[in-house]
């Protein structure tokens, strides 16, 4: 049963985690100084909104935080929304709650993030262990150019791809996630036009990807290649790709640990990609509401962003533990 | 230590960092005559000889701006990587060395750390900033940078406790803090440094990256608000190349120098990790399996960036 305990364990961990984030997510807002509210609700008149909308948002929001209220009594109101799902609603799209426009938002970048991560994985780690393998100009030339790739900030080589294949050869439209006046729905048109505008933001962080775990899967495959079993393999000469597979899976083992830790980083990464493209994702929504002081929306996509990233996580700890016997018998050990 | 030790990628890891920090440094000295403030011409004219990179949104000089922009960026990669490598390693060494309840406390505080992605409470701090100044994004960039350092730190420093040598300083007296400092560091001094390296590195993109977010300083300019206005300012659609493709560049080239910078230190201070063609180098490999946690931690945090 120590598996069960081992996953309990990893639960424990990131509901810890998602507590503390929830209560950074409570407490900064409420560090601004002054009222937050005065002073989101000030900054939205010089935005031009009318005198009633503003009383109806501050009202609104004075009674939602319960702003006259003990801290701790205002936390449990918090805790208590959250509970219910409800994120709050927009400052600046007023009635409409911040839910719904994360809903909007996730899937897109749902559908953008996991297939990039999944095959950016798989094909870097096959590229690592191909160059830690062959060595000579093959390995040099692959580990030169992704220590390079993964070096570059995953927004420069959005920039890029951005500006060579949308502006001086448009082959590819050149930002968001459907054309202009197409609206989301179920159809085969609309598919095709929404994936030719997947293209460029799905290109621009698979390459990082692949380049982070090809550089990463190299050292833990050169460190196989001395092995025993290597060794005696090549002895009994056996071909080069069945060689390549047995280091391949002993080497998985840490980059599939090493992408537990990269996860958060490519998230990131990803969600300021969105910007450059102007993808209708999570990222452009914060990204919106930064520059709106929308702090209910903020608030909504950094929960969700850490939901997100404790979930894969969550999702990459219990691969683990079904791969490696070892994690499963110790209960894993931290 | 002798020359021969450093490779051909050190030097140059070396030559990259060194011309980006003469650029920023120097640059504003050598180039006068412009500054921030200084209006040459419309809104994205292409380069030429008064304007050598064009002009940006406002019409400020491109080649000018990179070079302020470039200097603030390293000043919040140097503040942010000494005070993260700071709190990092007085986290990892305490821990790792001290043990018992103290180390699992502090390393229950940096796995939840490390747990929630680093943007999110970067944008909740930036956010409840009223304004930001290089040296504020700097400290908020360093508050949420260390917990990797710190366990990376912690498994070197648990290593090192059950050396002999400490036993003998413990018998002759010292105490927690000069055994620390004394006896403890010192076996860690070279990793400290490619944590340093590599938590510059880390600084400067989070500063691009939150600038992107509309997050960045709120006075002068960084490569990541050059960025932030290009593309605000739709420069990529309307083809004005010399007001992102500059700081891009410049970007990328900090980020790599610094990354190679930090793995040609590796194999400079761990020769295990060296690596020649053909027979030696497996001879070599063979006797090098122990290192693997080592560069996996350095590979790992090396993707962080």
């Amino acid at each position: 049963m120590s598996f069960t305990r081992y996953l309990v364990r990893k639960l424990a961990w990131s509901a810890g985690a998602l507590a503390v984030a929830v209560f950074l997510n409570f407490l900064l807002p409420r560090l601004i100084p002054g009222n937050p509210i005065d002073a989101i609700v000030s900054s939205l008149g010089r935005g031009g909104a009318e005198a009633g909308t503003l009383k109806a948002v501050k009202e609104a929001y004075t009674e939602a935080f319960g702003l006259d209220k003990s801290m701790v009594e205002q936390f449990f109101i918090y805790v208590n929304n959250l509970l219910h799902g409800d994120l709050g609603k927009s400052f600046t799209t007023y009635p409409q709650t911040v839910g719904d426009l994360i809903g909007e938002a996730l899937p897109w970048t749902i559908a953008l993030q996991l297939p990039a991560i999944l095959i950016g994985w798989i094909v870097g780690n096959i590229l690592g262990a191909l160059a830690a393998y062959k060595s000579g100009w093959f390995d040099r030339g692959a580990f030169i150019s992704s220590l390079f790739v993964s070096s570059v900030p995953y927004y420069c080589v959005a920039i890029l791809l951005l500006y060579v294949f949308a502006v001086v050869f448009p082959v590819l439209p050149p930002g968001g996630g459907y054309s202009f006046g197409t609206t989301p729905e179920w159809t085969s048109a609309f598919a095709a036009d929404a994936l030719e505008h997947y293209w460029l933001p799905f290109l621009s962080l698979l390459v990082v990807f692949i380049g982070g775990q090809a550089v990463g899967m190299r050292s833990m495959a050169i460190y196989e290649l001395g092995s025993d079993y290597v060794n005696y393999s090549r002895g009994m000469g056996l071909r080069d790709s069945k060689i390549v597979r047995y280091i391949f899976r002993n080497a998985m083992l840490p980059q599939i640990t090493g992408l537990a830790i990269s996860i958060a980083t490519m998230v990131s990464g990803a969600v300021i990609t969105e910007i450059v493209f102007s993808y209708p994702g999570v990222g452009t929504l914060l990204f919106n509401a930064i520059s709106q002081t929308d702090y209910p929306v903020i608030s909504g996509v950094t929960l969700i962003l850490t939901v997100m990233v404790l979930a894969a996580n969550f999702l990459v700890d219990i691969a683990c533990g079904i791969i490696d016997p070892r994690i499963r018998a110790a209960g894993g050990v931290e | 230590m002798k020359l021969s030790r450093f490779t051909s990628r050190f030097y140059v890891a070396l030559g990259i960092v060194f011309l980006v920090a003469f650029f920023g440094t120097l640059g504003p000295l050598l180039f006068t005559g412009k500054d921030l403030t200084t209006v040459v011409g419309g809104l994205y004219d292409a380069p030429s000889g008064k304007a050598w990179l064009g002009t940006d949104n406002l019409g400020h000089d491109v080649f000018t701006y990179l070079m302020y922009g470039t200097r603030s960026s390293l000043i919040v990669g140097v503040i942010s990587g000494l005070i993260a490598t700071f709190i990092g390693v007085v986290v990892g060494t305490v821990a790792g060395y001290v043990g018992g309840a103290v180390e699992e406390t502090l390393m229950a505080a940096t796995n939840i750390m490390l747990a929630i992605p680093q943007i999110v409470v970067l944008v909740l701090i930036s956010v409840a900033l009223d304004s930001r100044s290089v040296t504020s994004v700097a400290i908020v960039i360093a508050v949420t940078s260390w917990p990797w350092t710190a366990r990376a730190v912690r498994a070197q420093a648990s290593s090192v406790r059950t050396r002999e040598h400490l036993d003998i300083a413990r018998l002759s007296g010292a105490n927690t803090v000069s055994i620390i400092v004394f006896d403890v560091l010192p076996y860690m001094l070279s990793y400290v440094v490619m944590v340093f390296v590599l938590q510059i590195s880390i600084a400067i993109l989070s500063e691009a990256a939150l600038s992107l977010l509309g997050l960045g300083p709120s006075e002068g300019t960084s490569l990541g608000l050059m960025l932030h206005w290009a593309l605000a300012w739709e420069s990529v659609r309307n083809s004005a190349w010399w007001a992102f493709v500059p700081p891009t560049i410049m970007l990328t080239m900090v980020a790599f120098g610094f990354l190679l910078l930090q793995s040609s230190l590796d194999e400079v201070f761990n020769p295990r990790l060296r690596r020649d063609s053909g027979r030696k180098r497996r001879k070599r490999i063979a006797s090098a399996r122990t290192a693997a946690e080592a560069a996996e931690a350095a590979t790992t945090s090396g993707s962080g960036a």
